[in-house]
């Protein structure tokens, strides 16, 4: 019921008779825009930026229940935990409900699908809106009856009154009944009542991926499409100085070959006939390379040299005091691909003086703004229609595919223009995640406890998105009118970009922490999962253990002492207990470690305990149990909390063990999985468990970028665990373990 | 014209004959499991078995496959009827973003016609050409376990006879 490419489209909803008029639901939101205050001060998560109900729920006269959402699906599961909120909140079988995904004509702009916000945000307005709709039918039924509320109940997709009479929820919706602005209490459930939130749901996205639906924009082919390459420049900011489009133009199945500056693409009937087309074109295009990249072997030290914009976020006490201790490290991570199985893709159509995109972008209503910045058209008339992809984990090539897609159906208007990017252009040309570094030192008492804690932390920018100008889009840079990338910004606190997680969740009398934001970006970087939370965690838990081994503490009791919120100890405690962590030394080559983070400060819990051997003769690293703790709040779908925690474990232990982008004086060189090998299945852990702690009633709490700090840094402790040699420099290479172990 | 034998029916292609299956799978036949992945033959997601063997369609152009009988996910069952491979992934809920997916259950599928019980270790081994960048890899092997006593199962039941 969810394949993006049969979902109802809005014309059929208008058909259906029923209350759902999404146009009169969206309108509000443009007003807003335009500086017009809400009427309500503070309405529940995204409800605040669009308050009319019927832009967040929809009955149909059939019956149906449509959710929306301006989150988009990226394999996290989000359509199956908001359509578990609609459903429990509406009392209506789960099975009977749609979802609408991010589309600038259906759904209301909750931005980026991006910082574990989806269950914050949209996850939050769902669960009031529907909580509030139910409160309407109600009171809808109540006149139809002529009854007083309190005898009537919601049960099933119908509201049924103490004396057995009931009325189907299809039957009260008429007109624009749901056309309300929603209030800032809802009439939620009791918690104890939940039977759809917080029970293990199977995904309703699975069935059609595991039996080859048309799931995908990568599976779209609409009447007339055309297959299209896009031939990237050498390096960056070459520019095409001569190719000879005709000879190209002649190939079997070329349609047109597409110039634009530095631009250069070609539309073809046949995806063969493009990517032949693509290399001729590749071979004969003549560049003036422009660029030079720093040395990679330096990058740490070239990076701090650059000039940065230092922030101090933390500062408290005396942070210069000694202790009986003084530690100092200093940590590092290579720039990171996301690496997305899928290359990037989208489909663009001109129409008249009409683009419709498909793409499966974060954003499309940011996407949208830059499209039309990029093609001197107004934002009205470019619609984005997010369309699943490969996962993303984070800005990668898909917007920039957008804007391919963009350019060359501007150039061959009428046709549906399909672009998909090739392996090398994914792994050669996304942004990547920025290198880092950070410096700590840190203080201990004679009773083991941190008395100061000093952090700084170096980064370039973790967002590039595409929002306003069209600067940001990578072909926008390469035209002949060509598009400047505006000034990065660091994204501010409490968040953090570089500084994400980067002051300690611990109890420290003193501390200083410094922010070194550093916008000349040498290599072109962006959002990668978990921003800089991933090194600062991985910084801040492997030094965690390095005081504890100067304390001669065991390195839970040394967390536990310094951690003052309950739900933090509990999920420490409870992540050490499922291990059976103890103070047992284990054989030669053999480590545990453990570690902890609270997602940005603010958002799931984490703790993670892994033990790993270690063969002395390689240096190779072997995974084996893994017992992860996770507090998400209120857990919606707990198996999809399990899923995202696995996944980020596996994913964060490839990072750690494996990944780095490689280049040379002037490219990228890991442009592939054989220059960028990623963890395979024998390298995987022998196990993982993961406990969610469920606390009915609470917030959510974004979590699908919780577990890559705390993986990083288990991994690390265990390491040093089992080898005595502690490691900072990621990642924790087989060639780097056995130089530190000295075999 | 080539003939290609997918899925138990013949389709004659008119295409280059150098073209890699992958495409012709995808955009002529309209079936959309098997995936671009890297058009190198390095991470898997383009798997699809041909004479019982998984290959990686976007390296095998399809003048080398006449005669050859070459089978896609979508021969293993359907939303309405899902092959055991298919269940198992259900049941275990071995999917996040689910791109990789079908390169791994044809992977599998070719794993478990060879060897109806495989250890861990042989799972492991068999499923490493496939890459999965979710991390979904642990539920992907407890899948591929339970395909593997489902195929068992349906292998003794008693067979309709037809007559």
């Amino acid at each position: 019921m969810n394949a993006p490419l049969t979902s109802p489209t809005r014309r059929m909803f208008l058909a259906t008779g029923g209350a759902l008029v999404v146009s009169f639901a969206l309108r509000p939101t443009a007003s807003y825009a335009q500086g017009a205050k809400p009427p309500q001060p503070k309405l529940p998560g995204s409800l605040g930026k669009a308050p009319y109900l019927d832009a967040w729920i929809g009955i149909g006269g059939d019956g149906t229940v449509t959710v929306f959402t301006g989150k988009a699906e990226l394999g996290q599961g989000i359509k199956t935990a908001l359509l578990q909120c609609a459903a429990e909140e509406l009392d209506v079988d789960l099975k009977t409900v749609t979802i609408v995904t991010a589309d600038t004509e259906r759904t209301v702009n909750e931005g980026y699908t991006a910082g574990s916000h989806s269950m914050q945000d949209s996850g939050t307005a769902i669960l009031n809106a529907a909580a509030q709709v139910r409160g309407i039918l109600i009171e809808l039924a109540a006149t139809r009856l002529n009854l007083p509320a309190e005898q009537l109940q919601a049960r099933t997709g119908a509201v049924i009154a103490n004396d057995g009479r009931s009325v189907a929820y299809k039957d009260l919706v008429t007109g624009e009944a749901l056309h309300r602005v929603a209030s800032a209490q809802s009439p939620l459930k009791n918690v104890k009542d939940f039977k759809i939130i917080g029970t293990p749901m199977h995904r309703v996205d699975i069935p059609g991926k595991v039996t080859g639906a048309p799931m995908y924009v990568q599976d779209m082919r609409p009447e007339g499409m055309l297959h299209a390459r896009v031939v990237r420049p050498p390096n960056y900011g070459a520019e095409l100085v001569a190719v000879d489009i005709a000879s190209v133009e002649k190939l079997p199945g070329v349609i047109k070959v597409v110039r634009d500056g530095s631009f250069l693409a070609v539309a073809a009937q046949g995806e063969f006939q493009a990517i032949e087309a693509m290399n001729m074109l590749a071979s004969i295009a003549q560049w003036r390379k422009v660029a030079q990249l720093p040395d990679q072997g330096t990058i740490h030290q070239f990076l701090t040299r650059l000039p940065s914009q230092d922030q101090v976020i933390a500062n408290k006490g005396d942070p210069s005091q000694q202790g009986a201790h003084l530690l100092r490290a200093s940590y590092t991570r290579p720039y990171l691909s996301h690496g997305s199985i899928g290359p990037s893709c989208a489909l663009a159509l001109m129409k008249g003086d009409k683009l419709t995109v498909w793409t499966h972008s974060q954003g499309v209503y940011p996407l949208r703004n830059s499209l039309a910045d990029m093609l001197h058209m107004k934002p009205e008339q470019v619609h984005c229609i997010q369309v699943e992809g490969s996962g993303c984990y984070g800005h990668n090539a898909a917007d920039d595919a957008a804007a391919d897609a963009a350019l060359i159906a501007r150039a061959v208007p009428g046709r549906p223009i399909r672009v998909q990017w090739m392996r090398e252009q994914e792994h050669g040309w996304e942004p990547f995640g920025s290198a880092m570094i950070s410096n700590v030192s840190g203080a201990i008492d004679d009773q083991g406890r941190i008395v100061a804690w000093n952090y700084e932390v170096w980064s370039n920018t973790h967002s590039t998105r595409p929002g306003g100008p069209a600067g940001n889009l990578l072909a926008a840079q390469y035209l002949a009118q060509p598009f400047q990338p505006p000034e990065p910004k660091e994204i501010p606190m409490p968040e953090g970009g570089g500084d994400r997680n980067a002051i300690p969740i611990y109890t420290i009398p003193n501390e200083r922490v410094v922010d070194h934001f550093i916008p000349q970006m040498p290599l072109r970087v962006s959002a990668l999962r978990a921003l800089g939370a991933y090194l600062n965690i991985f910084a801040i838990e492997s030094f965690m253990d390095e005081l504890a081994e100067a304390a001669k503490a065991d390195p839970v009791d040394f967390r536990l002492k310094h951690l003052d919120d309950p739900r933090a100890r509990d999920v420490v405690t409870k992540a050490a207990r499922e291990f059976g962590w103890n103070k047992d030394k284990l054989p030669r080559g053999q480590g545990r470690g453990f570690a902890f983070a609270r997602y940005k400060n603010l958002a799931a819990y984490c703790a993670i305990a892994v033990e790993v051997s270690v063969e002395r003769e390689t240096g190779v690293v072997r995974l084996g149990r893994v017992v992860a703790a996770v507090d998400s709040g209120q857990a919606v779908n707990p198996d999809g909390i399990r899923n995202q925690i696995e996944g980020a474990i596996v994913q964060s232990a490839s990072w750690t063990l494996y990944e780095a982008v490689t280049f040379d004086r002037n490219e990228v060189t890991s442009v592939d999985w054989s220059r960028y090998p990623i963890l395979r299945f024998p390298q995987a852990p022998e196990s993982i468990a993961v406990h969610v702690i469920d606390r009915p009633g609470e917030k959510f709490l974004g979590t699908g970028e919780a577990g890559q700090g705390p993986a990083a840094a288990a991994i690390a402790n265990a390491i040093a665990d089992a080898t005595g040699a502690r490691l900072r420099d990621l990642p924790l290479s087989a060639d780097r373990i056995k130089q530190a172990i000295g075999v | 014209m080539t003939v290609l034998n997918v899925n138990g029916k013949q389709h004659e292609v008119d295409a280059d004959p150098r073209t890699p299956l992958l495409y012709v799978l995808r955009n002529d036949l309209a079936l959309n499991a098997a995936k671009f992945g890297c058009g190198l033959g390095q991470c898997g997601a383009c798997t699809v078995l041909v004479d019982h063997n998984p290959v990686f369609s976007c390296v095998t152009p399809i003048a080398a496959l006449e005669g050859r009988y070459i089978r896609t996910v979508e021969d293993l069952g359907s939303t309405d009827k899902p092959g055991p491979v298919q269940r198992a992934f259900i049941e275990e809920q071995a999917a996040q973003c689910g791109y990789c997916i079908p390169g791994m259950m044809m992977r599998a599928q070719a794993l478990l016609e060879k060897n109806a019980a495989p250890s861990d270790a042989q799972i492991r081994e068999a499923m490493a050409p496939n890459l999965c960048r979710c991390g979904t890899q642990m539920r992907i092997l407890r899948a591929v376990h339970r395909a593997a006593k489902l195929m068992t199962v349906e292998l003794n039941e008693p067979r309709e006879v037809k007559g």
